[in-house]
């Protein structure tokens, strides 16, 4: 076993790529996958703003554009964000605590491969033309009446995501834990991996009231259940409290990991320490924490009554709270800091004053007697893209440009990084900008087309123009990366000269060991500490060279999640067909075989032995970069 | 494969192991039969219920049920499931989380939630 690289055939690289268990490249397969879904959910975002161009417009039918804002909400919260932040946590989190894998390599591959057939399972109802049109939350009235198999589309697709979501959070969780390199306590934790903690819990605790939920809507509307239908004695709002029980925390899980990405972002570029990190860990905590408090004030105008109103209103306001300590943190680490203007440092600057507009505007509507006024309008529509295109999707874009070196070992062109940066930036909030006048003006939600001379005409065409200057910037970022790759001039193990953490002490990309041996942690941004101290290497090893215990790699998780596309086949034809029940049957089967299979076959994995290790650094060192 | 590092306790050591031992063995026995005694006397207040022997209303024996359950799941997470030794403060940490979720979100809906 050797990290050199040797030319194979495309069967070869497709079957390791398929059997990996390396926390690294089921990253990057997170960050393809999630890529993927991303232009997806980004053409439909496209056809909606075609669509409401002008008024009166019919490029789409009214139940096509059911169909669009339903997939695409779907798809870029499920199928976009969360894997592409999965995706960073994955490459980056054990690198960061100094950890050689996650902590079950093979349930994380079983992770990525039920989000990613999971995804292509809701995607398909496009081929079947019967599409998810109850819109991303679903409502149980609307998605019990809704015709065809497109919510059971929903229902299956998500359930088998969500359960790829769920062990990829504990999995992150038991590897914070228990695989921290010796002196690496929790408060010396980079805020990356803090981040990367809390949303794994949030997800423990969140994600099992969504598998909850979509087992009673797949059961009402596929095995005769009454749990939504009130004619039945089922109750319709229980749908809307298991959904924002999990939907609230769930943006959280979104935007904590990106409060992450930029927390690594100014204290690299500031060329400073963070300021107030302590405070910085307590108020991620508590986002957490008060995460799971909040869940009505998407329901405020169901009549739950004054008082519950009042309430949820009040512990609303107070998440502002801790989310102000980390703008203010942030604030003051770039303060006096000696900043260089790179471009995942024009994103982050970019992030504060979007995401306050979208945090503000959220405050308006935690106000619940606003929120009445507000509630289905476009003002609803331009708040949460603040939050997640100027908080999550900068975010992830600064990342790409930001870990791109450390992942490829090639480093993305800043001039074409800029660009897509003012591009993006302009166009994100010529979009969504004018949309909360629109709110104002009485333009509803989701609907379809509009008539001429409600004075709306001007506001859509603008917000029209913007889409298409963001799509302009992410092409551009797409021409760099081929570009990038194409040239493929190789970069060292710090390309950013300041590094802080010990990703940025390792090889770019890193061995598939990771570390040759593990590292002594000193202090918060270890890295900088030895740097500061003489250690060009940055790293102080905790131990001398031994055998590494890597694991095997293993198809099984590809199986088992095929098996469960399959029941999912079977489930939604069960009614109408003869077919349905045994292929239900024999796909679960499935499962349960490739579990056997892997349960009944040992399987210790290698060992890496001193002398390849010895020669690997050997190799590097004759390279001689950076 | 890594050398497998044996170790020989000193004599001492080795008194001490078996001292510890013992004290963890005699409370697990302490433990089992209070929790058999308590299973016992849960059935023997469903039954005196059942005869309807005077005093044993549902008023009584429903909390003390409902009280000897709680100390039962106590007892076996505690001292079965070894959460009273070092090392276990994370997943108290998380099963507490829980705990408070699972009780705060019903009480929401039975107190202050209209539907």
């Amino acid at each position: 076993m050797s990290s050199v690289a040797q030319k194979r055939g495309f069967g070869a690289a497709l079957w390791d790529w398929m059997t990996t268990v390396d926390h690294k490249k089921i990253g990057i397969l997170y960050l393809i996958g999630g890529g993927f879904f991303f232009v997806v959910g980004g053409i439909e975002a496209m056809i909606i703003r075609l669509q409401l161009l002008k008024p009166n417009n019919d490029l789409v039918s009214a139940g096509l554009f059911n169909d669009l804002i339903t997939m695409h909400g779907t798809t870029m919260i499920f199928l976009a964000a969360m894997p592409i932040l999965f995706g960073f946590m994955n490459y980056i989190m054990p690198l960061q605590i100094g950890a050689r894998d996650v902590a079950f390599p093979f349930i994380n591959s079983l992770g990525f491969w039920m989000f990613f057939l999971g995804g292509v399972f809701l995607n398909v109802s496009w081929f079947f033309g019967q599409v998810p049109d109850a819109g991303w939350t679903s409502y149980a009235s609307l998605s019990l009446a809704s015709p065809g198999h497109g919510i059971d589309f929903y229902a299956i697709g998500l359930q088998i995501a969500g359960g790829g979501t769920l062990m990829g959070g504990i999995n992150f969780l038991v590897t914070i834990i228990n695989m921290r390199a010796p002196g690496m306590t929790y408060m010396r934790m980079p805020l990356f991996t803090w981040t990367t903690f809390v949303a794994s819990a949030m997800i423990l605790f969140a994600f099992p009231p969504l598998t909850v939920g979509l087992f009673f809507l797949t059961f009402d509307r596929m095995f005769d259940a009454n749990f939504f239908d009130h004619q039945m004695g089922g109750n319709t709002i229980i749908w809307e409290h298991i959904f924002w029980i999990f939907g609230h925390p769930e943006v959280y899980i979104l935007i904590l990991p990106a409060f992450g990405i930029f927390s690594e972002i100014f204290s690299i570029f500031s060329r400073k320490r963070l300021f107030g990190y302590p405070a910085m860990v307590f108020a991620t905590v508590l986002i957490g924490f008060l995460g799971f408090m909040v869940w009505a004030h998407h329901m405020f105008t169901v009549g739950l009554g004054p008082t519950a109103n009042a309430i949820f209103a009040v512990a609303t306001m107070a998440i502002a709270v801790p989310t102000g300590v980390k703008i203010f943190n942030w604030l003051l680490t770039i303060w006096g800091g000696s900043i260089v203007m790179t471009t995942p440092m024009l994103y982050a600057l970019g992030f504060i004053p979007s995401f306050v507009m979208g945090g503000v505007t959220g405050v308006m509507q935690g106000a619940a007697p606003l929120d009445y006024q507000l509630h289905d309008s476009y003002f609803i529509v331009a708040h949460f893209h603040y939050v997640i295109v100027g908080g999550v999707v900068l975010a992830i874009l600064a990342g790409v440009h930001l870990y791109w070196p450390k992942m490829f070992g090639t480093m993305l062109s800043e001039t074409l990084g800029k660009i897509t940066f003012v591009f993006f930036f302009v166009g994100f909030h010529c979009t969504f900008l004018i949309q909360h006048w629109l709110g104002f003006w009485g333009m509803p939600r989701r609907v379809w087309t509009y008539m001429d001379g409600q004075g709306w005409n001007t506001a859509n065409l603008i917000s029209s123009i913007g889409a298409l200057l963001m799509a302009i910037g992410v092409i551009v970022m797409v021409i760099n990366i081929i570009m990038t790759t194409v040239k493929n001039v190789r970069v060292g193990n710090d390309p950013w000269g300041d590094g802080r953490t010990l990703e940025w002490a390792i090889p770019s990309p890193p061995p598939f060991y990771n570390f040759t041996q593990t590292p002594l942690v000193r202090g918060l941004d270890t890295v900088w500490i030895e740097k500061q101290e003489g250690n060009a290497t940055g790293l102080t090893f905790a131990e001398p060279i031994t055998d590494i215990h890597m694991p095997h790699g293993s198809i099984i998780p590809f199986f088992m999640t095929v098996g469960l596309f399959i029941a999912g086949f079977g489930a939604m034809y069960h009614q109408e067909t003869s077919w349905g029940l045994p292929l239900l049957i024999f796909g679960l089967a499935w499962t349960f075989v490739s579990m056997a299979m892997r349960s009944l076959k040992d399987d210790l994995g290698y060992h890496v032995t001193k002398e390849e290790i010895q020669a690997d650094i050997n190799n590097a060192s004759k390279g001689g970069q950076n | 494969m890594a050398e497998v590092e044996m170790y020989k306790r000193t004599p001492i050591e080795q008194d001490l192991f078996v001292r510890r031992s013992k004290e963890t063995m005699r409370g697990q026995v302490m433990m089992f039969s209070l929790m058999i005694f308590m299973t016992l006397v849960s059935f023997t207040f469903v039954v005196a219920y059942q005869q309807g022997v005077e005093g044993f209303t549902k008023y009584l024996v429903i909390p003390v049920l409902f009280l000897f359950a709680a100390v039962q799941v106590g007892l076996q997470l505690y001292y079965f499931m070894h959460m009273k030794d070092k090392g276990h403060g994370i997943p108290q940490m998380f099963m507490f989380t829980g705990v408070v979720f699972a009780f705060l979100i019903p009480l929401t809906f039975v107190t202050i939630v209209w539907w």
